[in-house]
C-alpha cells in the first residue's frame, strides 16, 4: 500500500508544475516518508443473508432517509439518500447479496480530479468530501469509474453524498457502522493489506466455495473495500473491465506535458517571433534602398 | 459616429460623462432581433433566479450519471474550441508577421475574449456551490493533480491576457494616449503567454475526460482527445471567423474601410487554407486512432453510423469544400465549408461530453428546454456586448488619427 501511496503523492507532487509553481515538487517527498496503511472493508458476499441491516444503520449513522422497506433489486445505486444498497442476484438458482457503496480507491480518481481538494483520500484509508472546500463543478463524478458521487440536485446548498466509510467514528477507534452490525459478519473492517490475507486464505481453505479473484485487490489500482464470491464478478454487476491501472495514471501523461510545453513554447515563440521581424525589416530596408 | 466630437483633453469628470453618453444605446431599438434576443435572455433570467433558489434540478435534467448536462458540454466545452481563433490568428499577425491578417487581429480577439468571459461565466452557472469558486483561485487548497485546475487556472489567466491585447483599444476609444502606449507595449509579451495558455488548455478540455475511460464509446475515447482537441481548435476557430467576419461585413458596413471588401475576402482564403491543412492533420490523426484501437466492427453499429457522420460529414466533406473553395475563389463554399465545421465540432465536443459518454445508459437524457433557453441567451448577451463595443470602439474602423500609421491595430 505504501508504494501505491507514493505513486499517489508523486502524481500530485508532478502535477505540481501544472502552473510551474516548483516549490510544490520539491514539497512533496517529505510527505511520501510516512508508511501509510490503509484501512479497508472485505465483503464476503458468500456469507451475506441480504438482511439490509447495513442499509438501515447507514442511514442512520448519516442522518438519511429510512429506506430498508424499499424493494430490493438487481441494479440499485447508492444514492444522494442512500449511501450504501444491498442488491439480489440470481446466479443458477442461488441468491447472491452484494452490498454496494463508494470502493475507497487507493488512488481514487475523483480525488485526482478535484480541483479544490474537497475530495480526498484521508491517511486512514477512506475517501471524504469537505463541504466548505467542494464548488460543486462535479468532475469526480465524470471520473469515478463506479459511479459512487451523488450531487443533491434538488437543493441551493447541494452536497456530494458518498459512503465516507464512517470517518468520525473510525476516528473514535470504532468500525464503520455497516460492519459493526453485520450480523452475518459478511464484512470485516481492519488494514486492507491484513483483509488481503483473510481473503486469500479463505479462498485456499476453500477452493471450490469460492471464485478464485478477490475484486478490489488490483481493480483500478486496489481498492479499500474487497469483495470475495462464489461466482464470477461479471455476474454480480461488478464492473470487471476497469484494468488494473491507477486513475491518476490517465491524465499523468497529459500534465507532465504541462511544464515542458510552459517553458518550451514560450521560447520557441519568442525565437520566432524576432526571426520573422528581424527579416521583415531587411525587406523594408532592402525596398528603401532601391 | 463619434469621431467628430472633439473628446481629446479630457478630464476625469468629462471622461464619466462620456463613458456615460456612450452607455445609450444606438441605432434604433426595436428590431426583430432585439425583440426576440432581448425576450430570450429575460426568460432565461428567470430560469436562473429559480435555479439559484431551488438548485440546478429545478431546471435541469438532473442526471447522476450525467453530471454535465448542456451548460458545460455546449457552453463550455464547445465554446471554447469556438473561442480558439484567437490565439491562432494572434500567432499568425504577431509571431509570423503576417500583415495581410492584422485587420482581423482586433475583431477575433474581441470575440474570443467575450466568448470567454460569457463562457467561463455559463460555468458558474453550472457550479453547485459558487460560492466557492474563490478556493482554487486564493491557494488555500489547490487540487495540482486536477486537469480542471489547470484548465480553471488557464481561463482566468487568458481572459486577461485576451484583455491586455485588446485594451489598446479601449485606450483609442477613451483617448487615453499614454496608457495607449503601455498597452501596446505590453502585446508581444500577452501574445506569446496567451498562445501557450491556449495550447494547454484548448488540449486540456481533452485531457478532461481521460479518467473517464471506461464511460465514453472507444471510438471516440483516445490518449490523444487532447491532442485531437487542440488541433480541432484551430479550424473550429478560424471558422468561426469566417462566419462572424462575414456576418460583421454586412451588419457593421458603415464601420468598415472602404477598401475592406477585397482585403477581407483574401484574408478568407488565407483561412480557408489553414483550415484545410489542420483539417487534413485532423482527419489523419483520428484514422490513426482508429487503425490503431482495431475497433473496426464497432463501425458497423447505430453509434458507428454516427460517428461515420461526425467525422466523413462534417470533418471530411467541409474539408473537401475549403480546398475547392480556395482553388475556384468560391466564398459561397467557403461559407458552406465553415458552417459544416461549425456543426461538426458542435457535433464532436457534444458526442464526448455527452451522447457517447455513457452511451449504453437505458435510460436517455436530453436536455430540458429551460437549459437550452439559457444556453442560448448566453449566446446572445455575449453578441450585444459584441455589437455594443463594435459600435463604439475601433475594432472594424480606423483607430484615430492620433494613433501612429505602423501601430495601428
Amino acid at each position: 500500500m505504501s508504494i501505491n501511496r507514493r505513486d499517489f503523492i508523486k502524481t500530485i507532487g508532478i502535477a505540481g508544475v501544472t502552473l510551474t509553481v516548483g516549490n510544490e515538487l520539491l514539497a512533496a517527498p517529505k510527505k511520501e516518508e510516512k508508511e501509510i496503511e490503509f484501512s479497508g472493508i472485505l465483503i464476503d458476499t458468500t456469507l451475506c443473508i441480504g438482511c439490509r441491516t447495513c442499509e438501515h444503520v447507514c442511514a442512520e449513522t448519516n442522518g438519511l432517509p429510512d429506506t430498508s422497506d424499499e424493494e430490493t433489486g438487481s441494479n440499485r445505486q447508492p444514492t444522494e439518500k442512500q449511501l450504501c444498497v444491498i442488491n439480489t442476484f440470481n446466479v443458477d438458482g442461488n441468491e447472491i447479496f452484494v452490498k454496494k457503496q463508494c470502493m475507497h480507491c487507493n488512488q481514487p480518481a475523483c480525488a485526482t480530479g478535484c480541483l479544490t481538494k474537497a475530495m480526498k483520500k484521508t491517511d486512514e484509508g477512506p475517501v471524504i468530501w469537505t463541504a466548505n472546500k467542494c464548488m460543486g463543478c462535479r468532475f469526480c463524478m465524470i471520473n469515478c469509474p463506479f459511479d459512487i458521487p451523488k450531487f443533491e440536485y434538488h437543493s441551493p446548498n447541494p452536497k456530494i453524498q458518498k459512503c465516507k466509510m464512517c470517518f468520525e467514528r473510525l476516528k473514535e477507534g470504532k468500525k464503520p457502522a455497516c460492519v459493526e452490525n453485520c450480523p452475518a459478519e459478511a464484512a470485516i473492517f481492519g488494514k486492507r493489506r491484513d483483509l488481503i490475507e483473510i481473503a486469500k486464505a479463505r479462498i485456499y481453505a476453500e477452493p471450490d466455495k469460492y471464485y478464485h479473484h478477490i475484486y478490489g485487490e488490483n481493480e483500478v489500482g486496489g481498492t479499500g473495500v474487497l469483495y470475495l464470491a462464489s461466482v464470477p464478478f461479471e455476474k454480480l454487476g461488478f464492473k470487471t473491465n476497469l484494468g488494473a491501472t491507477p486513475y491518476p495514471e490517465y491524465s499523468k501523461e497529459f500534465l507532465y506535458a504541462v511544464p515542458v510545453i510552459f517553458t518550451v513554447l514560450p521560447a520557441l515563440l519568442l525565437g520566432m517571433h524576432s526571426a520573422s521581424k528581424s527579416e521583415n525589416n531587411k525587406i523594408e530596408k532592402e525596398e528603401s534602398y532601391e | 459616429m463619434n469621431n467628430n466630437v472633439n473628446i481629446s483633453d479630457r478630464g476625469s469628470k468629462s471622461l464619466i460623462r462620456f463613458v456615460i453618453s456612450e452607455l445609450k444605446p444606438r441605432g434604433k431599438i426595436f428590431t426583430p432581433f432585439n425583440i426576440i434576443s432581448g425576450l430570450i435572455i429575460l426568460l432565461s433570467l428567470v430560469i436562473l433566479v429559480i435555479r439559484f433558489a431551488k438548485g440546478l434540478g429545478s431546471v435541469a435534467d438532473a442526471s447522476q450519471l450525467h453530471p454535465w448536462g448542456l451548460w458545460i458540454s455546449f457552453n463550455v466545452i464547445t465554446g471554447v474550441a469556438f473561442a480558439g481563433g484567437a490565439y491562432v490568428l494572434t500567432f499568425m499577425v504577431y509571431i509570423l508577421n503576417m500583415k495581410k491578417y492584422h485587420s482581423i487581429v482586433r475583431m477575433t480577439v474581441l470575440w474570443g475574449f467575450l466568448a470567454y468571459s460569457f463562457y467561463a461565466g455559463a460555468l458558474i452557472l453550472d457550479l453547485g456551490r459558487p460560492w466557492n469558486i474563490i478556493n482554487p483561485i486564493i491557494g488555500n487548497s489547490f487540487g495540482l493533480s486536477s486537469v480542471l485546475f489547470l484548465v480553471a487556472w488557464h481561463f482566468i489567466l487568458y481572459i486577461i491576457a485576451q484583455f491586455i491585447e485588446f485594451s489598446p483599444a479601449i485606450a483609442e476609444w477613451l483617448e487615453a494616449k499614454r496608457l495607449r502606449k503601455i498597452l501596446v507595449s505590453l502585446t508581444i509579451g500577452t501574445v506569446i503567454f496567451g498562445i501557450t495558455l491556449s495550447v494547454l488548455h484548448q488540449s486540456g478540455l481533452g485531457a478532461l475526460f481521460m479518467m473517464a475511460k471506461a464511460k465514453i464509446h472507444p471510438l471516440w475515447y483516445s490518449e490523444f482527445l487532447p491532442i485531437l482537441f487542440l488541433i480541432s481548435s484551430i479550424f473550429a476557430g478560424l471558422s468561426i471567423i469566417i462566419v462572424v467576419g462575414s456576418i460583421c461585413q454586412k451588419v457593421f458596413k458603415n464601420q468598415l474601410k472602404s477598401d475592406y471588401g477585397d482585403s477581407y475576402k483574401n484574408i478568407v482564403f488565407g483561412f480557408a487554407k489553414i483550415c484545410a491543412v489542420a483539417m487534413f492533420v485532423y482527419l489523419f490523426l483520428r484514422l490513426l486512432v482508429l487503425i490503431h484501437s482495431q475497433q473496426w466492427a464497432l463501425i458497423n453499429t447505430h453509434i458507428g453510423y454516427w460517428f461515420l457522420l461526425e467525422i466523413l460529414g462534417f470533418v471530411l466533406v467541409p474539408f473537401i469544400f475549403f480546398i475547392y473553395g480556395f482553388k475556384h475563389r468560391s466564398m459561397l463554399l467557403i461559407h458552406i465549408a465553415s458552417i459544416m465545421t461549425i456543426i461538426g465540432i458542435i457535433l464532436n465536443r457534444l458526442n464526448v461530453s455527452m451522447i457517447a459518454y455513457l452511451w449504453n445508459d437505458p435510460l436517455a437524457h436530453y436536455p430540458t428546454w429551460m437549459e437550452i433557453v439559457v444556453s442560448v441567451s448566453v449566446i446572445l448577451a455575449q453578441i450585444w456586448i459584441f455589437r455594443w463595443i463594435i459600435y463604439r470602439m475601433p475594432i472594424l474602423r480606423k483607430s484615430p488619427d492620433w494613433v501612429p500609421e505602423d501601430e495601428e491595430k
